[in-house]
């Protein structure tokens, strides 16, 4: 009797530290549930609202811009085909938005690394600061378009001068920011890097960028924005093929359906972008910048 | 002929074409293995003394001779535990202690003997168990335990200590100066401490040097604590020589060398 009892408090004692150790959960509980319910019910609502104004104060026939409704219906060849390509700028929406990230992609890089260098520069240097920044101060409140004159001039083709628009554009913040945040690096380091001797190449790698990479990438989140709003704008007049010179295209042959689509996707666009360069900067620090 | 020497440093700081002399004439010689303790009021130079041995600051007169030679810029050989740890924080512990000895100690020992070297280190302070945690995650007793792995780790001739054990609670303090006599026992470096702990200085040192207030601070006193080693926190609680040592600090700290403020 005493015996059999033992077991069972045994057996017993074991049982739920098992049990414990995998609870058995459902896929979604209704918590999470509930909780991708709050996030994601007020922009829904907002939008529908929004979508419901803009019907009804466009669907006048004396109305300049067409409902949302007329925008889908003329629009839809170019919703429904983003992927067609007749040659020459005669392209689907994907090639248009294709091109222009990839005019994005190579100024933003080279920025990157430019201005990564330059404000490392700046933030160790006293007098690369003093020497450089009024400099910047004032090239930086230069707009990206007043730019472009100059580089086709330069580059005498549309390609490269987009690209450095692009460069021009998204450098200022990520220098600026990158010089914030050498020079906020602590003391502490540094003398930790004296004791070790780390050589200038190694103070750079191992403690510079580390440190200073949550700067790093607010510079590099604002100016990727920059450059998406200088991207549209520079294709406007250089032509070719891109999402800018896509909305440029259809203001010619009245189709402002299609760049209204156009403005969607140009958005976004744009909110990926960010969204990308954040999450690669939370991968990067490790979940020190947001 | 001592280990360590600072032979009459001085150093003064300009600022706003006013000059302010912090330190005057600072001699202190260390022997190998041996540990002395700094201690003085808040302000006194404490940290500029080591600074100065650390090479993290130039003296304006007098130097700092290692084995008879000038040490004038730091280096692993005077390895410091600065008062905040200094972890940093994107590494791991491990990787902590690692960006030490893959710098020191490449081409003297092979990747697996380094590799071997760094787990020693952590273990000697009772840090294995949390090696790939980082900085943030851990305590502040073992952030400095950590510290003082990395110096450990850098096979240095002098240990430099900076109000290691300043920004920790009294329990891990005790607990952390246990591990550190017994560190000290083992290794045997010559150590530099600073401090304003009076129990933590009579406990810990060989000798205890006293600075006087600044400006232009300088040693006051030169304390020898002449107790046997292994020494127990509790054995000296009631012992003479504990005891006699602890007031002559105090006495120095508290009456003839009080602070203007306080004294007023």
């Amino acid at each position: 009797m005493a015996n059999t009892s033992t077991i069972a408090v045994t057996g017993a004692a074991a049982k739920p530290a098992a049990a414990a150790k995998a609870p058995r959960k459902p896929l979604v509980t209704l918590a999470t549930f509930r909780q991708i319910a709050v996030n994601l019910i007020p922009p829904v609502v907002v939008l529908i609202a929004f979508l419901v104004i803009w019907e009804l104060l466009c669907s006048r026939p004396t109305a300049g811009l067409p409902p949302p409704s007329r925008v889908v219906t003329e629009a839809w060849d170019i919703i429904a085909h983003p992927f067609y390509d007749n040659g020459g700028t005669d392209k689907g929406l994907f090639w248009h938005i294709y091109a222009s990230i990839q005019r994005v992609a190579f100024g933003f890089a080279l920025a990157t690394v430019v201005g990564i260098m330059v404000g490392t520069l700046i933030g160790q240097s006293d007098w690369a600061m003093r020497g450089l920044d009024p400099i910047f101060q004032v090239l930086r409140t230069i707009p990206p378009l007043a730019w472009l004159p100059l580089s086709l001039a330069a580059f005498r083709d549309g390609q490269p001068s987009a690209i450095f628009v692009i460069f021009i554009t998204s450098i200022w913040p990520i220098i600026i920011n990158t010089a914030v945040g050498i020079r906020n690096i602590p003391q502490d380091y540094r003398n930790v890097a004296a004791v070790l001797r780390l050589n200038p190449l190694e103070f750079f790698v191992k403690i510079m960028l580390p440190s200073a990479a949550p700067y790093i990438f607010t510079g590099l989140r604002i100016g990727v924005g920059l450059s998406w709003l200088a991207i549209v704008a520079a294709e406007m007049l250089i032509g070719g093929v891109g999402i800018g010179f896509f909305i440029w295209d259809a203001w010619n042959s009245s189709h402002i359906s299609e760049i209204i689509v156009a403005l969607v996707y140009v958005g976004v666009i744009g909110f990926f972008l960010d969204r990308f360069v954040a999450f690669i900067g939370t991968l990067v620090t490790r979940g020190a910048t947001a | 002929m001592s280990y360590l020497s600072i032979e009459n440093v001085g150093i003064s700081f300009t600022r706003a074409g006013r000059t302010n002399e912090v330190l005057r004439d600072v001699s202190v010689k260390i022997d190998k293995g041996e540990f002395v303790s700094l201690i003085g009021h808040s302000g006194c130079g404490k940290s500029t003394v080591l600074n100065i041995v650390a090479g993290l600051l130039k003296a304006s007169t007098g130097g700092v001779l290692l084995e008879d030679k000038e040490v004038n810029s730091p280096g692993p050989d005077r390895a410091v535990v600065f008062q905040n740890h200094s972890l940093l924080p994107w590494l791991t512990v491990r990787e902590n202690v690692a960006l030490a000895v893959e710098k020191v100690l490449k081409g003297k020992k092979s990747r697996a003997e380094r590799s071997e070297w760094i787990d020693h280190n952590l273990a000697l302070v009772n840090m294995t168990h949390a090696a790939d945690r980082r900085p943030n995650e851990i305590s502040g007793g073992m952030k400095q335990r950590v510290g003082i792995a990395r110096a450990l780790a850098m096979e240095p001739k002098v240990l430099l200590l900076d109000e290691p054990f300043g920004a920790l609670d009294a329990l891990t303090r005790a607990h952390l100066q246990d591990s550190l006599m017994d560190i000290h026992a083992r290794l045997k470096n010559a150590v530099i401490m600073i401090t304003h702990d009076v129990d933590e200085a009579v406990l810990l040192s060989d000798r205890i040097v006293m600075m006087t207030n600044g400006p232009s601070a300088t040693v006051g006193e030169i304390l020898k604590v002449d107790l046997e080693r292994p020494r127990r926190r509790l054995d000296l609680v009631e012992d003479a020589t504990y005891t006699h040592a602890r007031a002559a600090v105090l006495e120095f700290l508290y009456a003839r060398h009080a602070k203007p403020a306080m004294a007023a």
